[in-house]
């Protein structure tokens, strides 16, 4: 497995139980509010829990926390930009050129200040920021709820992509057919509890 | 070079214009004379409780009894910072962080000039060592102040753009690089002002207590640039210390922002 959850415990309750291989992606469902952002915090280490989260057979605690957060990276729904302009954010800058007509969005782009930008263009944005850095596992809190249907398409098209390269991506969505276009394993969650569902 | 006597006429004729303030305030019911009089009270008090003290402390030149002396001025200074915060942290975190950089810097500074610049005789000679303790401690009290009220205050504001660069695998500092900037920034600007002012726009303090008390211009403006720098010295390391104690205590080990940390006065 490439990446293990054993017996996470937080604020969202717990023990929570996940994993998922490379090239899966895994589908969290359940209603709203019910903790599937924190869950996903959690795993990315960005709130207090306890438990067992290993990559690679490795667990997080034997590395500093950014060098995990580096290889399992978090995409909230709502994304934080902490510079002016676009292309600060945008590190490595080269690999994010090819990246912007895929998701339907302008060159000119990189130029426009943040506040600016468009809570669609944002989001786009946000999930390039994170995938050109390459990580192993992308923990994604609902990339697609400001895009229209064919954005959506082209979002998907390209997580796909990054799947087939061996990538793993950890899903929340409210979406059923996207959850159906996306899912090689699905959990439901309930308060406090993970379950794991048939595709 | 004789030092000018002010007598208590002199002092009185001065203070007539506290009484035509407040007869004015009375007259046109500005409502500020009762706060006027009490303030003025209060710095007649303070300053000749505080002048009979140095006196005593000055004569029997005793380097406990300066420590002790300091000491209580780093005391108050440390409850003044901590008391004052919007958004602080838990006690005695509060105390630690400002306080704890606040006395850091002044020590530092104070050392450093008595052992190279001024080398009084004996060196713990409290004439020259405690107002210099005083001057410091004052500016950097504020500096210090600054830095933690904008740090905190930057640090709610912006916590979802410095989550952002956590979760892209920035470091705590590297996450809160730019707003422990902006904070020491804040925290200099005061003093780069008065540098840029001093004898321009203003005449410092120091340089005009001692113009008045009759010391040549020249060396005046020598002991004001020496004290300028002190200053400087003081408020960057105190400003500089104060926001790494504050992203020390504002993290964990496993570079999380843990805003849950801090306290805030108003809900």
């Amino acid at each position: 497995m490439l990446l293990e959850i054993n017996g996470l415990t937080g604020t969202p309750g717990g023990p929570f139980r996940l994993s998922v291989d490379a090239g899966e992606c895994a589908v969290i469902s359940g209603p709203s509010g019910i903790g599937k952002s924190l869950l996903l915090r959690m795993i990315a280490d960005l709130d207090d829990n306890t438990g067992e989260a290993l990559l690679d057979g490795a667990l997080r605690e034997t590395m500093p926390a950014p060098q995990w957060r580096r290889q399992v990276i978090y995409v909230p729904a709502e994304s934080g930009w902490w510079a002016a302009g676009v292309r600060e954010h945008m590190q490595p800058a080269q690999s994010t050129l090819p990246l912007l007509p895929r998701l339907g969005l302008s060159e000119a782009l990189l130029d426009v200040p943040v506040s600016q930008l468009s809570t669609g263009e944002r989001q786009r944005l946000a999930l390039i920021r994170a995938v050109i850095r390459k990580p192993r596992v992308l923990l994604l809190d609902e990339p697609t709820s400001a895009l229209d249907e064919t954005s959506m398409l082209r979002v998907e098209a390209l997580l796909k992509e990054l799947i087939a390269d061996g990538a793993a991506i950890i899903l929340v969505t409210h979406n059923e057919a996207q959850a159906h276009r996306m899912a090689t394993r699905r959990y439901h969650m309930t308060s406090g509890q993970l379950e794991e569902i048939a595709v | 070079m004789t030092p000018i006597n002010l007598t208590p006429g002199d002092l009185a004729i001065a203070s007539s214009l506290v009484l035509l303030c407040s007869v004015l305030s009375l007259v046109l019911s500005l409502r500020v004379h009762r706060a006027l009089l009490v303030a003025a009270g209060r710095m007649v008090v303070q300053l000749l409780l505080v002048g009979f003290v140095l006196r005593i402390v000055f004569q029997l030149s005793n380097p406990w009894l300066t420590l002790l002396v300091a000491a209580a001025m780093a005391g108050a200074a440390t409850y003044e910072v901590g008391a004052r915060q919007d958004h602080r942290l838990p006690p005695p975190w509060q105390f630690v962080t400002g306080g704890g950089a606040t006395v850091l810097a002044t020590v530092t500074i104070t050392v450093l000039a008595l052992t190279t610049a001024l080398r009084p005789e004996p060196w713990y000679n409290s004439r020259e060592a405690l107002p210099l303790t005083g001057i410091i401690l004052g500016n950097v009290m504020n500096a210090v102040s600054l830095s933690l009220d904008t740090f905190f205050s930057t640090v709610r504001r912006e916590r979802v753009a410095i989550e952002a660069r956590l979760t892209l695998g920035s470091s705590r500092y590297g996450a809160l690089q730019g707003v422990s900037a902006q904070a020491v920034r804040t925290a200099l600007i005061p003093t780069i002002n008065v540098m840029s002012a001093a004898g321009v726009i203003t005449m410092p303090g120091i340089m005009t207590g001692q113009l008045l008390a009759g010391m040549d211009p020249i060396g005046a403006a020598k002991y004001q640039i020496l004290l300028m720098f002190l200053i400087v010295g003081g408020n960057c390391l105190g400003a500089f210390a104060a926001v790494y104690f504050a992203i020390f205590r504002l993290t964990d080990h496993r570079d999380r922002l843990r805003l849950d940390f801090l306290r805030s006065r108003r809900g």
